[in-house]
């Protein structure tokens, strides 16, 4: 089986489409729209959700020029 | 580590709703200044409007309203509590912003005729102006800010103010959350715009960023102008809101009264005359969960199929638009299902209740260079409109403050002391992290302040609170965020210290639930009708004291006087009780 490093304690509701993401172009648009700063650019380049700070107020996906973000909402809050 | 110096002219630190028209108009009304708009997070995508806002909750419209009638309406709502003068400084100013945005490309409700099409949301007045298509405000703001040439800094989170040796506000020292750098900003002028305390009580949901606030908005605000010596107000005036449960947004009554939604209890019956929201109203719809009659709703299912169709495009695409998507995860519908509501946390706010920094008709407080403007201030009811008029305000407040000033000399020692405090928990081996110990606080604060509030438990709570300001020397960060969320700590443990204190020294009940005293359950105008106000003593302590309110410029009728507690409709109390 595949390892992963997720941290099941963290909820990661905001899900990045790693197809459509052009983080490898230099885009940084949803990184700079949150206003709790949780997306980052991951070490093998990808955008994720790095803290559990979501406030599912939804410019990340709004603003992603490639539709490639989708915000769901957290499980405490669902 | 060395710090990052910048200098300006005027500081404007938050760049949500009131911070940016305050650095527009300040630079609109002096070009040749240097204006530093600061933000935690991005301005392009900060603050309570991140998201847009889908009405104006205090427009005041020729031929709808007046500005003398939305100064009494308001001078009601708050217990008469309110410096009139600064509602009037706003009232007067209203429609020209609701102007001046439209120019520039805010989208509010106009009728056939193209008037602004104002409904009736508030107990006595007409003040609610719809913002259907309200989601872009941000970014018609932030054009005005690039094309006036108002300097930008993102992801930066002010800290405390400097002091200068002359005792004027000098300036602010800031964390960049990015970096890890300390950023020492020198200014002559200060205006603080850092919004609510909205990291105060812990939602129901238990999850710490689930508040109705923006997040960012953790109180560091009330903290810096606190330990700058500037006066805070009302602070046992608490912000709670009627919110959709377990979403804890707003459901949002301003958006659907006028099509004709209202609130209801279990039984299907109205019970509130207004849904306005006060304390006044709060405590009935407290009262209302308490009985056998809860759980309360937002009731829209008798309305035709394509009125909530109209809602829908409102409520799910501006303000907090995950409304929509919360619905849908539990399957539910407007048409066919009624919006189950709830108490939010408590909160400190200026722009929904009266609890903030005080400022006068000029937006300046007690400490000298320094102002405040939007939710962070005391001027009662304020909203989104009133926070950009108080920015406006402070704006051009601070040019005229700064002719002829020069830039004051700062404390080295105060900015090493901050480096420390800001740095420490990088430092730590081990310890606590920042989300464990805010839990803590902050369910401690669900514990013994959330109203009706009770001597002995608030008294507990200060006990604990100063348990948990030990343990603040055990947070341990491992990168800059982190730091960032340690350093909010400190700022949300000064706002539940000065909520609880406050709460004390007010020995009566007033504002509904927001300032609900089991032990003193009567409104005391004989000792009470005045401000309770904070300020840091010589040897740091807080210190309260009582600010009586100033003449009222526009008398109120003894007829009105009490309109806001006689909100319940008495037919329900019945039948809920028989």
């Amino acid at each position: 089986m595949k390892q992963t490093r997720n941290n099941p304690e963290l909820d990661v509701s905001i899900i990045v489409d790693h197809d459509k993401c052009i983080a490898n172009k230099g885009c940084r648009v949803c990184i700079d729209a949150c206003p709790t700063d949780i997306l980052i650019l991951d070490d093998e380049g990808k955008i994720r959700m790095a803290y559990d700070e979501c406030w599912y107020c939804l410019p990340c996906q709004q603003d992603c020029p490639t539709k490639a973000i989708r915000v769901e909402m957290p499980y405490l809050v669902r | 580590m060395t710090i990052r110096n910048v200098t300006v002219d005027i500081l404007v630190i938050g760049g949500g709703t009131a911070g940016p028209i305050a650095a527009i108009k300040a630079k609109a009304k002096a070009p040749n200044l240097a204006v530093l708009l600061l933000d935690k997070a991005n301005v392009k995508r900060s603050g309570a409007i991140a998201e847009g806002m889908d009405s104006v909750n205090n427009a005041i419209i020729p031929g709808y309203a007046t500005p003398e009638q939305y100064v009494r309406e308001i001078t009601i709502a708050n217990d008469g509590i309110v410096n009139q003068r600064a509602l009037m400084a706003y009232a007067a100013r209203s429609y020209d912003m609701i102007r001046e945005l439209d120019k520039w490309g805010v989208k509010f409700e106009k009728d056939e005729t193209g008037d602004y099409a104002v409904k009736k949301v508030h107990h006595l007045g007409s003040y609610v102006l719809p913002m259907p298509e309200g989601y872009n405000v941000k970014k018609v703001i932030f054009r005005q800010i690039k094309r006036l040439g108002v300097e930008v800094s993102n992801r930066l989170t002010a800290t405390r103010l400097l002091i200068g040796k002359d005792g004027r506000v000098a300036g602010a020292i800031a964390l960049d959350s990015r970096s890890g750098e300390i950023v020492l900003v020198r200014a002559r002028a200060v205006v603080l715009c850092t919004g609510a305390a909205g990291r105060l009580g812990l939602p129901t949901s238990g999850y710490l960023f689930g508040t109705y606030e923006n997040p960012t908005n953790a109180g560091d605000g009330y903290s810096m102008a606190y330990h700058a010596g500037a006066e805070l107000s009302g602070l046992e005036c608490f912000q709670i809101n009627p919110l959709i449960k377990d979403y804890n947004g707003p459901a949002c009554a301003y958006v659907t009264g006028p099509f004709g939604g209202y609130t209801v209890n279990a039984r299907g019956e109205r019970f509130i005359k207004s849904d306005y929201w006060s304390g006044q109203m709060m405590l009935e719809f407290w009262r209302e969960l308490e009985s056998g009659n809860g759980p309360v709703f937002l009731k829209l299912n008798h309305l035709a199929d394509e009125t909530v169709t109209r809602i829908e495009n409102v409520l799910h695409v501006t303000e907090r638009p995950s409304r929509g998507l919360f619905h849908k995860g539990r399957g539910a519908d407007y048409r066919n299902d009624l919006v189950e509501m709830y108490i939010s946390e408590i909160g400190l706010c200026g722009g929904h209740s009266a609890s903030g920094v005080w400022v006068d008709e000029h937006a300046r407080t007690t400490a000298p260079g320094l102002y405040a403007a939007g939710d962070l201030c005391n001027v009662a009811h304020n909203y989104m409109l009133g926070a950009m008029v108080y920015g406006q305000i402070a704006g051009e407040d601070a040019v005229d403050y700064i002719d002829g000033l020069a830039l004051p000399d700062y404390d080295a020692e105060q900015v090493e002391r901050e480096r420390e405090r800001i740095l420490a928990p990088l430092a730590r081996a081990n310890g606590l992290s920042a989300s464990k110990v805010e839990y803590k606080l902050r369910r401690m604060v669900n514990d013994y302040l959330q109203p009706p509030k009770v001597t002995r438990k608030m008294e507990i709570g200060l006990q604990r609170f100063a348990e948990i300001r030990d343990d603040l020397k055990q947070i341990k960060a491992g990168n800059p965020h982190e730091l960032m969320r340690a350093i909010e700590v400190h700022a949300i443990l000064d706002c539940a210290e000065l909520a609880a204190r406050a709460s004390l020294y007010r020995t009566e009940s007033r504002w509904g639930l927001y300032h609900y005293r089991i032990d003193f359950p009567e409104r005391d105008d004989a000792r009470w009708n005045c401000f309770v106000e904070a300020r840091k003593d010589i040897n740091g302590n807080p210190e309260f004291f009582k600010r009586p309110v100033p003449e009222y410029i526009t008398p109120i009728d003894n007829d009105e006087r009490n309109a806001y507690n006689e909100l319940r409709i008495e037919a329900a109390h019945t039948q809920g009780t028989t």
